[in-house]
């Protein structure tokens, strides 16, 4: 295990992993701000379960979680400022969340109605606010980067403030997009923090199958600027990071790679079955490491948790979800003319003609479906 | 009215959109101090400074990639890509992220950018500076697709791409570059998107065309003039959406048409207009429609003029066309 012990000789952790804290780290947040945190993360926890239950039921088509990698999501997006841009992969919706995305617009986009913010136009989990600077998520891998990089070209060409943070998987670091967008960062210095959140799996492929490297983090460096690698389930971990990089990207310090050093806990995805190609041993080591677990360890220990807290904050979120869905699952899908809009500002002839073609097919297919 | 070529007139339309709109950004290969290959981008990196005009690192995807990202940030980016021969690398981020952005999005992004290239042969290129790869990209929903053929179109239509809420892919036909001059106005003026233009008017043959093409399809026209056959001559200008009224009326009083590109034959752009026409107005039609367009192969190195349609083989098929 050559390649864990270069991760632990380097590795930034605040929270060890019986949740004692390195009071030379701490980024000493608000009791409020810690509490925020734990909610969010517990709340992203459920609502993976659920919609995975959901979607064994047939109730949704698709789901992907992030269920192992919460800290890394919010301990990161939290560590932004409200101008900031979140680039978000398909794992990300903790990090919206944080940012003012509420649980009705996740559950709408998930059923695609006629409330979704993207109107029903893609798969589950596949969110987008412009409101809340949180840009549009696609399947594809990687190619999310080099949105970020230019999000943050402009903002430096602009004299604004502002940063991106951008999400991706170890996956994600073999794709083209990846590399020339880390070259791109590097040589315009631009303010971009990058976050991979190495998980250990793209699908079934093992993170040694991705990189011959002892590591992400240290592709930065042929990149020219800096890389750190932290402990993905050290929520506070992640938090002091990040804002950290920020904070360099701010003042002119350029882009900073982050690999967050985690563990997917579930599978890929409601289409994965993990099982046929990882051991429950490996499943049950990372377990052991829940950044939920550290996380509310470390909030005991502070005296600001205890288990009558975390039961009825469940119930609470349960009781939440559940209203939500309830709500959220009544809302009709969006009307058929809606395939046409937004292709172009405004609808083109031939748009116009097949939107009026589908209308009146629509028609007739109702005639001939009662004619049965 | 002063007189330019197409590379002057498209380098005055950035710098009037330049002037005018200081979210407009000019990026790409050596399009920074040196102007351009072509020298398109020549004098803008001294006038705005690097900020706003900048050479970046020799990757397409890059380019296309970031330039997405500072649309979506607000700016009005018009990235360079040196030949569209090149632009494949980029291929993904066009069709999969620049086109769906806003759809996807539900309506709340847009990414108005003008991605420039030059494209076509006849320059002695080979396979790699003479590519007309333009119906990858009309087959993709969400972009526009944008060919002018004269030093004012090509300054007119480039401002409205710059302006337009809209992802334009504006193919340059390089050929033409230097070649073809005319009368430019000073400042800014709009030839507005998805209109095209009737060059020549005759009732006996309609004759599509557009870029390099369309000069070639103007010289076949007059010549046929002369042999006593009168034809229209459309110049598309905007290949997506394309300018479906001016070709009707066209093809409604001609009853014959002959579409004229260098691009493959096989599902190239000339296949959807003949598809159209054929949905659109068969009972008009005196004749089939035909395409004189590129073969089907690689694009060749020394025998570029056997490929490339020209006045004899337009002329044949327009006689053709009238004899069937």
């Amino acid at each position: 295990m050559k390649a864990a012990v270069a991760v632990e000789d380097k590795i930034v952790r605040v929270l060890g992993e019986g949740g004692e804290v390195d009071a030379s780290k701490d980024p000493r947040l608000s009791d409020r701000d810690l509490l925020t945190l734990y909610r969010a993360m517990l709340l992203n926890r459920m609502v993976d379960e659920r919609m995975f239950r959901l979607q064994r039921q047939g109730r949704i088509a698709f789901y992907i979680g992030a269920t192992g990698e919460e800290a890394a999501i919010i301990g990161a997006a939290f560590a932004m400022g409200e101008k900031d841009w979140v680039v978000p992969c398909y794992r990300e919706f903790g990090a919206a969340y944080v940012r003012g995305f509420t649980l009705r617009d996740f559950f709408c986009q998930i059923f695609g109605n006629a409330q979704d913010l993207t109107k029903g136009r893609q798969m589950p989990v596949h969110i987008a606010s412009s409101r809340l600077h949180v840009l549009s998520v696609s399947s594809p891998v990687g190619t999310q980067i080099p949105h970020a990089v230019g999000l943050a070209i402009a903002a430096k060409i602009r004299k604004a403030k502002e940063a991106a943070l951008v999400f991706f998987g170890d996956g994600a670091t073999s794709e083209g997009d990846f590399h020339v967008s880390m070259n791109f960062a590097g040589v315009f210095r631009a303010p971009c923090v990058f976050l991979c959140r190495n998980n250990q799996w793209a699908i079934s492929v093992p993170r040694e199958r991705q990189t011959a490297a002892p590591s992400i983090e240290i592709k930065a460096k042929a990149y020219g600027f800096e890389g750190v690698l932290v402990d993905g389930n050290d929520v506070l971990a992640i938090y002091a990071t990040t804002k950290k990089a920020f904070e360099k990207a701010r003042s002119g310090g350029g882009p900073t790679l982050i690999e967050a050093f985690t563990y997917r806990l579930g599978p890929h995805s409601t289409s994965d079955d993990p099982h046929a190609y990882r051991g429950e041993d490996e499943v049950e080591l990372w377990k052991k490491k829940d950044p939920l677990i550290r996380f509310r360890e470390y909030l005991e220990k502070r005296k600001l948790w205890h288990q009558d807290r975390e039961t009825k904050l469940m119930q609470d979120l349960n009781e939440e979800i559940l209203s939500t869905l309830k709500e959220v699952e009544q809302i009709p899908p969006p009307p058929p003319e809606s395939i046409f809009e937004d292709v172009y500002a405004v609808m083109p002839w031939h748009l116009r003609e097949q939107r009026d073609q589908l209308l009146r097919w629509l028609e007739e297919r109702k005639k001939i479906t009662e004619s049965y | 009215m002063p007189e330019m070529n197409m590379i002057q007139a498209i380098n005055d339309a950035l710098r009037v959109e330049m002037e005018r709109d200081d979210r407009v950004i000019v990026m790409g290969e050596d399009i920074g101090k040196f102007g351009g290959v072509f020298r398109a981008t020549q004098g803008l990196y001294q006038q705005f400074g690097e900020d706003r005009v900048f050479d970046t690192p020799l990757a397409e995807a890059g380019i296309i990639g970031t330039a997405i990202g500072m649309a979506l940030y607000g700016l009005r980016p018009v990235p360079e890509i040196q030949f569209a021969d090149y632009i494949y690398p980029a291929f993904d981020q066009i069709v999969n992220e620049l086109s769906k952005y806003r759809y996807r999005s539900g309506g709340q992004y847009s990414c108005p950018l003008t991605i420039r290239t030059p494209y076509g042969g006849g320059v002695k290129g080979g396979h790699y500076h003479s590519q007309s790869p333009e119906a990858y990209f009309i087959h993709t929903p969400g972009l526009k697709v944008v060919v002018p053929s004269s030093p004012y179109d090509a300054k007119g239509l480039l401002i409205s791409a710059i302006r337009d809420e809209d992802p334009v892919l504006f193919f340059e036909p390089k050929r033409i570059y230097r070649a073809v001059k005319g009368e430019v106005p000073k400042g800014e003026y709009l030839v507005p998107l998805e209109r095209a233009t009737l060059v020549r008017e005759g009732d006996q043959c309609t004759v599509i065309a557009y870029g390099a093409m369309l000069h070639m399809a103007r010289e076949t026209v007059d010549l046929a003039t002369k042999k006593g056959i009168r034809c229209d001559l459309i110049d598309l200008r905007t290949l997506l959406p394309f300018d479906i009224d001016t070709i009707l009326q066209s093809v409604q009083k001609t009853g014959r048409v002959v579409i004229v590109h260098e691009a493959p034959r096989t599902c190239g752009f000339g296949a959807e207009l003949a598809a159209t026409i054929g949905e659109k107005a068969l009972l008009y039609l005196e004749a089939p429609v035909l395409r004189i367009t590129g073969f089907d192969t690689p694009f060749p190195y020394t025998l570029e003029h056997d490929y490339l349609p020209d006045a004899p083989r337009v002329l044949a098929g327009i006689e053709k066309t009238l004899n069937f």
